[in-house]
Order: C-alpha cells, then structure tokens, then sequence
C-alpha cells in the first residue's frame, strides 16, 4: 500500500482561481516519486499541502491527503502538526536561506529532535555527528560548529539532507533541491539524497523541473499543468514513450547535448492550447 | 582583422573581505590566473565552468566592470585593460551585457520602454522612440510591451527585454552571464532560438557564459572550459563533445543528466 496517498486535492486561492485541479497521486514507501511541469504549474504547492505549510492566501477546499491511511485533513491542526512533525521532513531548494545565518549549524539540525520529539539533548547530538557522518561530511565535529556562511553550496545542502533525515522520517518532500548547485555538485548530492532514501526505505516526493534529474532518481513521476497532473506513470515508459502532447513536448525542449538537434525545441502553440482546452474542460465539469 | 577580442596573459584578483582585518588591507585572493584566448568576430563562445570557476569575472573583466591586475585586453586592437571609465564611455556602447536575472536587472519601477530608452539616451542616439519599438521588434514582443512594467511580464519576456535593452545599442559584441538559468525549458529554448537568431542577423559576436553544457552545444560556435581560474580547454564545439581532452571537461559532461534512464551515471 501506498505511504502517502492523495486524492483529488483541490486547493484554491481564497476567493479566488484553482490552483490545484483534483490532484491525485500515490508513493509507496520507498519510492521516489517525481512531480515535474513548468513554474506555475503547481509543484510545490503540492508539497506545500502535504506538509501543512500552505500561505494563508490559499486554502485547500476538498479533498484527502493519506498519510500511511490517516487523512491528516480530517484531524485536529495540532494532531495534524504533531503527526506531520514526527513523520515527514523537507529538503528546501535553497541551502542558504534554508538555515538561519546567525546560529551555528549543529543546533539547526538538533533542536528539532530536542523540540519536538523530546530527545535528550546529548542523544540528538549523538544522531546528528553519525548523519553528518552519513552524507560524508568529513569532520562533523568541527562542521557543527560553523556558521552557515563559511561552508560552501554543497556542504550547506548535506547538511540540510542529514538535517531531514534526523528523525527517521517516513516521508521527505525535496522541493528542487539541487537547482542552486552546478553539475558536478548536484550530481553528488543527488547521489547521496538516493543513497539515503534507499537506505532509510524513505518515500520522497521530488520537485523538479529537470527531467535529466527526474530520469535518474525517480521510479514515478507526475506531469502538472495549472495545477493539473497531465499524465502520472513510471520513468521507462515516460521516457520510452510518453502518452500526452505536452509530456512530448517538454521532453522535446529539454536540454540534451548528445542530441543538440532535437533538443531545446520550445513547447509548441498547439500542445499549449490543447492542454489549456483540457483545464478549461477540467474546470467546467468542476462547475467553476 | 578577424578578432574582436585578443586576451593575454590576464590576472585578476579580488580582495577578500571575509578575511579582512579591522585595520589594514584585505587579503587578495587571485581568481583568474593567467588567461590567454581570442574571440574572433562572428563568434558564439561559450564559457563553461563550475561555480567558482572565474567564468562571470571573466565576463565582468572583457566588458571592463572589473580591471584585471595584469595581462592585456584588447577590444577592436584597442587596449582596454587599464582605461579609465571618460576613455571607455564611447566604447561601452560597442560592448553589451545581458544579465542573468532579469528580475534584479530591470528596475521595477520604470516601463518596459523607458528601461530601453534610457542607455540609447545616454549614448546620445537620435529616434529614440523608433529605436524601442524596432528592438522590440527583434525580441518579438509586442510594441505595446513598452508600456509595461517587469513585474507584468513572465520571466522569458522579461529576458526577452534584457536582450532588446542591448541589442538597441546596435553594440558588435555582446556578453549573456547564465541568461537563460532561472527559465523553464520551454523558455529557455526560445529565448536560445531567438539569440542565435539575432546573432545571424545582426551579425553580432557573444559570449555565452553557462554552466550547462547542453546549453553551449546548442548556441556556441567555440568554447572556453574554465576551472579554477584557468582555461583548460578552448576548441570549436563539434570538436569538444566529440572528444573533450581535459579530464575536467570529461566530469563535466559526465555530471549531466541526461533525460534517459539508461544513461549509465555513476
């Protein structure tokens, strides 16, 4: 069964438009499962929902989220919160915004199992030297110490990787997690972020926009589209032979430089306007 | 001559401030150690590296927003390196930039058209009205854009205004520092498609500085491959992703991941 299951998640702008049309989609404990579209396409938000960390200009209207069969919609906010807290973790985009410059980085990481789980403060320092350890941080020690400025892009992202991985839990939402970093960077950290998972039989859903990324680290993906999900299949057949216009279509543009001629190609006005008559499609069934 | 640009020999240090003292100077640290290339005019070069590489300075130091330490610059058999900024003023026209975030580099409060408008002014041009709408034209925006403010248009148009800002200049060399990095793909190729198409018209040379490898291949007709300051190889692009020579350009390319699941990528 399914670890996080979620079915047709509405969520709009408060008095306003659809941001997410009837979402659904399900990862199984541990798979890495890929949600990919252009910005905009709602992405994130979904994640966002998942981990209850919504703005408040947007609220979700219908719907469930299933969290190992527990709709986490239907209970009290602060069940909800705790439930959230001790079973999911989020590894952001952006590693330097991620962490607070003005503390060293060995409280960042701890203080969450201090605060929330009620962990001894010598044990979550105990967990945070061997996960430090585990993303192959070669002197934890003396990196607990630092402040986030005087680590680099990649250290500071490995930090936040362990920092998500603390507490075990059961499901990671990593919402573009490499897109700060250059090539060779973010070819490590992608690495060590399945590593991880699969060690850890973590489910993570993985936002992205790179379909090279998605390619290598996921086994499912969702396609967005204004917040639709175009098509949800797993990686062989996308790659092989994907089923929607527009799934083609951001292939075709996706860079590819051992075939510079049919790569790069933008999407065109034709697939836009069939996958906008869809929404528009989507939206008159809804009755919105 | 066939060379728009010929670079020797050049240096470049920044100082440090993380490591400066309370009193006394900061330390240098040294990020371009020694670059000797040339641009030859028609060109699309592209400069590949890693962060940290030196490949924005690079870029910084060939349109003189950074002077190098030493070495020589020559821009049209002019030696730029050392000229202060009375003797560049009528050259910064002759060289452009278009920068990586439009979001930063478009001032939120000015229209689309004044944003245009204000270098041309500056450089003295006459028609200035004629000459935003015919840059709009080349960018493919709408001549109704000019009355638009950034924050009205999607981030592929607000490039798109990057572009016509330098190319209204009529400048012969133009610098893009990881222009189309923050796009989504569908942008960035058109954004692409409509570089190498004003370089073909206009008959303009770039320098394309990327960190994507798929990017270059696509646009450049030649690459620079910098690391840590110094190039490690400089050869036209077929030649390149046929058979890289530097290791570091063979990790480069292997680092890409392809769209394709059975790419081996260990």
């Amino acid at each position: 069964m399914s670890y996080l299951s979620i079915r047709d998640l509405e969520v709009r702008l408060k008095g306003g438009g659809r941001l997410l049309r009837r979402v659904s989609l399900d990862v199984a404990r541990g798979e890495v499962h890929g949600l990919v579209g252009e910005s905009g396409a709602g992405k994130s938000m979904i994640g966002k929902a998942v981990l209850g960390t919504l703005p408040r200009s947007v609220e979700i209207v219908s719907g469930q989220i299933l969290l190992d069969g527990t709709d986490l919609l239907a209970m009290h906010p602060a069940a909800r919160r705790r439930l959230i807290g001790a079973t999911c973790a989020l590894i952001p985009q952006d590693p330097l915004t991620a962490l607070n410059p003005a503390h060293r980085v060995g409280p960042q990481i701890t203080d969450r199992l201090v605060d929330i789980l009620r962990w001894p403060r010598a044990k979550a320092e105990a967990r945070a030297r061997e996960l430090l350890a585990e993303v192959q941080i070669a002197e934890p020690e003396r990196v607990m110490r630092c402040y986030p400025h005087e680590l680099s892009g990649g250290m500071r992202q490995r930090i936040l990787i362990a920092s998500a991985f603390a507490a075990e839990p059961k499901l990671i939402v990593a919402d573009e997690p490499t897109t700060a970093l250059d090539v060779t960077v973010q070819k490590q950290i992608l690495k060590l972020i399945q590593a991880m998972q699969e060690r850890h039989g973590t489910a993570l859903l993985f936002v992205t926009h790179d379909l090279g990324v998605v390619s290598k680290i996921c086994q499912r993906l969702s396609v967005l589209y204004a917040g639709m999900v175009v098509e949800d299949t797993d990686v062989r057949t996308f790659f092989r032979a994907p089923q929607h216009p527009y799934s083609r279509a951001l292939l075709a543009a996706t860079p590819k430089y051992t075939d510079p001629t049919h790569s790069l190609t933008p999407v065109p006005e034709a697939v836009i306007a069939t996958v906008r008559a869809e929404v528009a499609e989507a939206d008159r069934r809804a009755g919105a | 001559m066939t060379e728009i640009y010929r670079v020797e020999g050049l240096h470049l240090s920044l100082a440090d401030m993380t490591r400066k003292p309370l009193l006394g100077a900061a330390p240098r640290i040294e990020i371009l150690k020694g670059l000797d290339f040339t641009i030859p005019r028609g060109a699309v070069m592209g400069i590949v590296g890693g962060s940290g590489s030196g490949k924005s300075t690079l870029g910084r130091a060939l349109v003189r927003l950074l002077e190098p330490s030493s070495g020589s610059i020559r821009f049209e058999g002019t030696d730029i390196t050392h000229l202060g900024e009375a003797a560049l003023r009528p050259l910064r026209r002759r060289f452009q930039m278009i920068f990586q975030d439009p979001m930063s580099s478009l001032n939120p409060r000015h229209r689309v058209g004044g944003i245009i408008a204000a270098p041309l002014r500056l450089h003295g041009f006459d028609d200035v009205a004629a000459r935003v709408d015919r840059a709009l034209d080349h960018v493919g925006l709408p001549r109704g854009f000019a009355a638009r403010y950034p924050h009205e248009l999607s981030g592929g148009q607000r490039q798109r205004v990057g572009i016509a800002r330098a190319i209204a200049l009529e400048p012969e060399f133009i610098l893009a520092d990881e222009i189309v990095s923050g796009l989504d793909v569908s942008s960035q190729a058109q954004v692409l498609n409509l570089l190498g198409g004003l370089v073909r018209d206009l008959g303009l040379t770039l320098a394309f500085i990327s960190h994507d490898l798929s990017v270059i291949r696509r646009l450049c007709s030649r690459v620079i491959v910098l690391y840590q300051g110094r190039i490690v190889e400089d050869r036209e692009t077929a030649a390149l992703f046929a058979d890289p020579q530097a290791a570091y350009t063979r990790e480069l390319l292997d680092a890409i991941p392809l769209p394709d699941p059975d790419q081996p990528w260990t």
